[in-house]
């Protein structure tokens, strides 16, 4: 997939390349270590890549705290075990990645330990990002190595007994982690597996689109169907096949503008995936995100028969609530999703076949009623369209009717939600 | 109907909706999308504080229709960027960019609406006093620069960056001193009003919002253009 590749010793023996290494090793701010740079390819332009990179993967996400220097770490990651810290990652030497080479970088990805051989929390997606390919990581590590390094120091984890012991992730590491680069599969084309691996490298998409068990890991079989975002009480909806839930019924185009523009013309993404769209995938190439939609419209749907997504056949609700939902659907919706619930898109997203109102979890549609919501602002989508909040003027009773009539009209086939799931997600945080 | 009807009731009270349970559907033909207007693009603003910014009658949620350009711009950024914290409205606004926000502030900076009638009060004349000496002359043993030095002698704001404070409820205004005490809202830096809300005691915050809730908001309730006037304090809203 890549050119073949050409390592820069950054401390060569050769007197003649010293001076180079020299001037190499004070911008990079490395001590030792190599970086491979592509056939015919400049630091330059290694960097550039390595920024854009660091991008698809959303290294910035955690990485930097709401108000402070990027990639400076210090961010609070709440987890259900409980509250981890990122790491500075600018290349201070006391603080920061400074003191890191090309092959600790890639150490740190692929494998899952620390610099010191510590074993990292997947906190960190390194299930996901021990696919990228080492060029990749070095173009990454070349990208933070150029950026301004930033002096703060990593504030300590803060976690409960028994987590707070590291030794445990040599259990978690052997049932859920699988090392090793991503493996082009040669039945499928380049655009394809260039897809697979950013959907499954760096994209680290399966982080929250595969559903997380007790122990904070994921199963195979389950992969991309879809889960609860523990702690951040969003629902991550499936990207397999399923007609229904999934990905289906959408072109690659509607794939590709969702992931680049944060709206097609069956969604519009808010939440934690508004966050990504903002950080990361705003900034995919054509190419790529046309690559990731190709890959996503053949993801398996999950082996098991009864997938959670699936129809539930007819359901049962109250004709008091129903009318209750359907009076207020009027007052409050119909004016933009209209009475056939298909919306005007792309600014006023379909209610009607939109999977992520109809999951048996009902957490996003109950949310986006609660609190509405801005798409990410693009360059697809420049001036987005607002949902209004309603937690402020609706009763939880009123919310749950509302909600009800839009999960089992038009087709839809939702099951109903009662006021106290409503009541529940009040108080879920609004920003992680 | 038999007198068995009210025992069947409940059961016809749950009805089996199939998948076809829909209005027939209606067909918008030529019609692609949403109004392209800043109308329907505010509408997650519309809930709390009005279509046009009207705000909510009982003060929780201000008018915003009317207040200065630069002003409104400066808030949204302050409660995108977190200096202003408001989770409702963080979580709004976290990935709008600043030439949308300056399309939205501009939105509700040109609506005229009549202002709502002053707000009745329950305070001793003697207190309600206190608060207009604090509008007109200010408090100088405390560092406290008259509200009209800043915010206009008509108190219907400067442009671009300073707001009205006439037509709000004095909920509102004693709630935004309030917040910029505890440091739920800051502006940008230097920050004026963190300093003069820092000296003002409970009681001068009491008089101050009581009076002006009670006033009559003038005809023409425009902000005022900035000319050749000087805030008193240097303010990072309002550079000179």
């Amino acid at each position: 997939m890549n050119a073949p590749l050409r390592r820069i010793r950054l401390n060569p023996k050769p007197a003649a390349l010293a001076v180079l290494a020299v001037t190499l090793a004070l911008w990079f701010g490395i001590s030792a270590g190599a970086v491979f740079l592509g056939r015919g390819q400049s630091l330059d332009e290694a960097i550039k890549r390595g920024e854009y990179l660091a991008r698809v993967g959303d290294c910035i996400a955690c990485h930097t705290t709401h108000d402070g220097p990027a990639f400076a770490g210090g961010l609070a990651l709440p987890t259900p075990f409980g509250t981890l810290y990122s790491p500075n990652i600018t290349p201070d030497v006391q603080s920061g990645i400074g003191n890191w080479s090309a092959d600790d970088f890639y150490y740190m990805l692929h494998t899952g330990h620390s610099r010191d051989g510590s074993l990292l929390y997947p906190a960190m997606p390194f299930p996901a990002y021990t696919k990228v390919t080492r060029a990749d990581s070095d173009a990454i590590f070349a990208y933070l190595s150029s950026l301004k390094p930033i002096q703060q120091r990593n504030r300590l984890n803060e976690l409960r007994f028994p987590y707070n012991s590291r030794s445990l992730l040599s259990g978690w590491r052997a049932r859920y982690f699988r090392e090793g680069e991503y493996v082009p599969e040669p039945k499928h084309d380049a655009v394809w597996n260039r897809g697979a691996y950013l959907v499954q490298g760096l994209g680290h998409c399966g982080t929250c689109h595969t559903a997380i068990n007790a122990l904070g890991g994921s199963s195979e079989d389950r992969a991309f169907a879809g889960g609860l975002i523990p702690t951040q009480n969003w629902y991550a909806p499936s990207l397999t096949l399923n007609k229904e839930a999934g990905l289906g019924e959408w072109s690659f185009e509607d794939i590709a503008s969702l992931l680049k523009d944060g709206l097609s013309s069956h969604a519009a993404v808010y939440g934690p995936m508004a966050e990504v769209v903002h950080n990361s995938l705003q900034y995919l190439t054509d190419a790529d995100a046309h690559a990731m939609a190709v890959y996503l419209k053949t993801l398996p749907e999950p082996r098991e028969s009864r997938s959670p997504n699936a129809p539930r056949g007819a359901t049962t609700v109250s004709a008091s609530v129903l009318s209750r939902g359907h009076a207020i659907y009027n007052a409050h919706c119909a004016g933009c999703h209209l009475s056939t619930g298909r919306g005007e898109p792309p600014g006023y997203p379909p209610l009607a076949q939109n999977p992520s109102i109809q999951m048996e979890s009902a957490v996003n549609p109950i949310r986006m009623v609660l609190n509405g919501g801005y798409p990410p602002q693009t360059a697809g989508d420049p001036r987005p369209y607002g949902m209004p909040p309603f937690a402020q003027i609706m009763s939880d009773e009123d919310i749950a009717a509302v909600v009800t009539y839009i999960r089992v009209s038009w087709g839809n086939y939702g099951q109903p939600v009662t006021p106290g799931e409503v009541n529940a997600l009040r108080s879920a945080p609004l920003l992680d | 109907m038999t007198r068995h009807a009210p025992k069947l009731l409940p059961a016809l009270l749950l009805l089996l909706v199939p998948f076809s349970w829909a209005t027939a559907p209606v067909v918008h033909p030529g019609k692609q999308g949403p109004p392209d207007t800043m109308a329907a693009r505010v509408q997650g603003c519309s809930t709390c504080h009005g279509p046009a910014g009207e705000g909510t009658p009982n003060g929780e949620y201000p008018r915003i229709a009317g207040k200065p350009q630069g002003y409104l711009f400066n808030q949204l950024r302050n409660f995108r960027d977190g200096r202003r914290s408001y989770p409702p409205m963080n979580y709004l606004l976290a990935y709008l960019q600043d030439d949308y926000l300056m399309e939205m502030a501009a939105f509700f900076a040109s609506q005229r609406l009549a202002i709502a009638a002053p707000e009745a009060s329950r305070l001793p004349a003697a207190q309600l006093a206190k608060g207009a000496t604090l509008v007109r002359t200010g408090d100088a043993k405390r560092g406290i620069p008259a509200c009209m030095a800043c915010h206009g002698k008509a108190l219907t704001g400067i442009n671009s960056g300073i707001p009205g404070l006439i037509g709000l409820h004095s909920r509102y205004i004693s709630t935004q001193l309030q917040s910029w005490r505890s440091g739920t809202r800051s502006a940008n830096k230097p920050d004026c009003m963190r300093d003069v809300a820092m000296r003002l005691t409970q009681d001068q915050i009491t008089s101050v919002a009581a009076w002006l809730a009670l006033q009559s908001a003038p005809i023409q309730a425009a902000p005022a253009p900035p000319g050749r006037w000087k805030t008193p304090v240097p303010c990072g809203s309002q550079p000179q």
